[in-house]
């Protein structure tokens, strides 16, 4: 009872930790790597109240210190709420974003099940088996908080932001539903755990002799389709047009202060959900290849852990790399995109998923 | 020749238009310049001197760009050999001005062989242009744009006005802050 209650509470904390952290350290990555990207330095100037001592120049240098100032004057600045907005709405909007991107990651699990003081254990908060459709559920939901914001704001600019911003995750969530399709039908399972576990083939189990069974080797199509869709998702650029701030600004135009930092960190907490997913759907999870331990010992749990950790830091990386390579489509030319694309081609990866597992079997 | 709408239009191949490999080959430069310049960043921070530089930033105001030796910067009066100025206040600097920003009052000089010294020579640099045109009018080489300066900002328009003993006091552009090409 004790130790279920320790493994919940240790689950939550490493979790969200884990999400809020890495979520404040890619505000600094954005920056940063976009500028080594543009054969740039990046922000390198921020220290702590002119306190520059010569022990903390490196931090400096790096400009680590930039994510404290930013939370600092979010958290400094006012706070002002539109005279003709709906109070009690404008305010809901940023919680309500901001809650449905942070849950969605209690669902993955960061390692295999372990065996603690005589009670089974994994790296996740909630392992449940419908762990796919409810991250599903809430990322859908996140649209709520968007809406929310553009409809309570009264201002036409975050109104249509609030508008391209469902239309732009209807598109979205059809296609990477109907991509995931693909893998559940390969593993077999809703559970994301069961899913890795299925992926982690054993050594005289893989593909032409040496490759492993992950989802972007069984599933190339269904991986690309679900990328582009989540990164649809994510409301970054290259589909940022909710946000769109060269044209209308978008939904959090009449936001100031920590509730714009809210919807911030949203697009980066989507971000990681996004990374998450792709790396335990189709990165092989916590998976090592060619490594196939005994049993799970203390050190093999927290080298799955890392693993899995690095896979998502990767994800993240590409999704940076992706955001400052691509312009922004159009309105149109996202929908075209979404609906004439990206779900016929992922309707086409589920038959051509049947067929293949037809002819495998038979 | 042409240059109607449609010959504009490009003709994207069915290779182009699937759109998903040009962003594939997009991704791959710009991963590239991500890779190239933090190994170079990481050689720079490891003391490789040979390494190339990772970023093409100039870290102003530590580090300054390299002027061009032609650059017209802020003005300074050249002396004679006993310290005083070489104007003779001839005024060609004050009629050339289009920005009418030079304001001369002659005076006798000691010497007699030089017949005019200005009293007072003033430039407003809130209006003066940058033409160069006073330097070319000289005929005594006693102005040049020369001091490599460029940081003359200020809060108030007075600041702005420069007296003859400001001017008298620039220096010109040491050689190392020049571009040397």
């Amino acid at each position: 009872m004790i130790i279920d209650i320790a493994c919940a509470v240790f689950n939550v904390l490493f979790t969200g930790l884990f999400v809020l952290g890495l979520a404040g350290l890619l505000t600094w990555v954005e920056r940063k790597q976009s500028a080594v990207m543009q054969d740039r330095i990046g922000a390198n100037r921020a220290d702590l109240f002119g306190w520059d001592p010569k022990f903390l120049r490196p931090i400096r240098r790096l400009g680590l210190f930039h994510p404290i100032a930013d939370g600092l004057k979010m958290i400094l600045k006012e706070d002002h709420v539109p005279p003709n907005a709906n109070k009690a709405l404008f305010n809901l909007a940023p919680f309500v974003s901001i809650f449905f991107a942070l849950i969605a990651f209690a669902a993955i699990p960061f390692s295999d099940r372990f065996v603690v003081g005589g009670h089974e254990a994994a790296i996740q908060v909630a392992p449940m088996n419908v762990g796919v459709l409810y991250i599903f559920a809430v990322l859908s939901m996140g649209i709520y908080g968007v809406f929310l914001a553009g409809y309570a704001s009264k201002n036409n600019w975050a109104f249509l932001g609030g508008i391209r911003a469902s239309a732009l995750m209807l598109s979205a969530e059809i296609a990477i539903g109907v991509s995931i399709i693909g893998v559940i039908m390969t593993y077999g399972s809703l559970e994301i755990g069961e899913i890795v576990r299925a992926q982690q083939s054993s050594p005289d189990d893989l593909l032409l002799g040496f490759l492993p069974k992950w989802g972007i080797i069984m599933q190339p199509l269904g991986f690309i389709i679900f990328l582009a869709a989540g990164i649809a998702a994510t409301k970054r650029i290259p589909f940022d047009m909710p946000e769109g701030e060269s044209e209308i600004i978008g939904y959090f135009v009449e936001y100031s202060g920590m509730k714009f930092g809210m919807f911030m960190m949203t697009d980066f907490v989507e971000t990681i959900v996004i990374a998450g997913l792709t790396a335990a759907l189709f990165l092989g999870g916590w998976h090592i290849p060619y490594f196939y331990p005994e049993q799970a010992t203390a050190a093999v749990v927290i080298l799955q852990a890392l693993v899995f950790i690095l896979k998502v830091a990767f994800m993240c990386w590409f999704m940076i790399l992706v955001r400052w390579t691509l312009p922004r489509f159009r309105y149109d030319q996202a929908m075209r995109f979404g609906w004439m694309a990206l779900l016929p081609l992922a309707l086409v990866n589920i038959v051509l998923t049947g067929i293949m597992k037809v002819l495998v079997s038979g | 020749m042409n240059s109607s709408p449609e010959h504009n239009k490009r003709d994207y191949g069915l290779w182009q238009r699937t759109y998903v490999p040009e962003v594939f080959g997009g991704l791959a430069i710009t991963a590239r310049h991500f890779f190239v310049n933090l190994k170079n960043h990481i050689r720079r921070l490891i003391g490789r001197k040979d390494a190339a530089p990772g970023a093409v930033t100039f870290q102003y105001p530590e580090q300054r760009r390299p002027l061009a030796p032609r650059l017209r910067s802020l003005h300074r009066l050249t002396k004679r050999e006993d310290g005083s100025p070489r104007c003779v206040a001839c005024m060609m600097c004050e009629t050339i001005c289009p920005a009418r920003c030079i304001y001369i009052v002659a005076t006798e000089h000691p010497d007699p062989n030089i017949e005019k010294m200005p009293e007072q020579f003033t430039i407003d640099l809130g209006r003066c242009v940058f033409c160069g045109y006073c330097v070319e009018a000289c005929p005594e080489d006693a102005i040049r744009m020369d001091t490599g300066i460029l940081e003359f900002a200020s809060y108030t328009r007075e600041n702005m006005i420069y007296t003859i003993d400001q001017l008298l006091s620039h220096e010109t552009a040491k050689p190392d802050a020049q571009d040397t090409q």
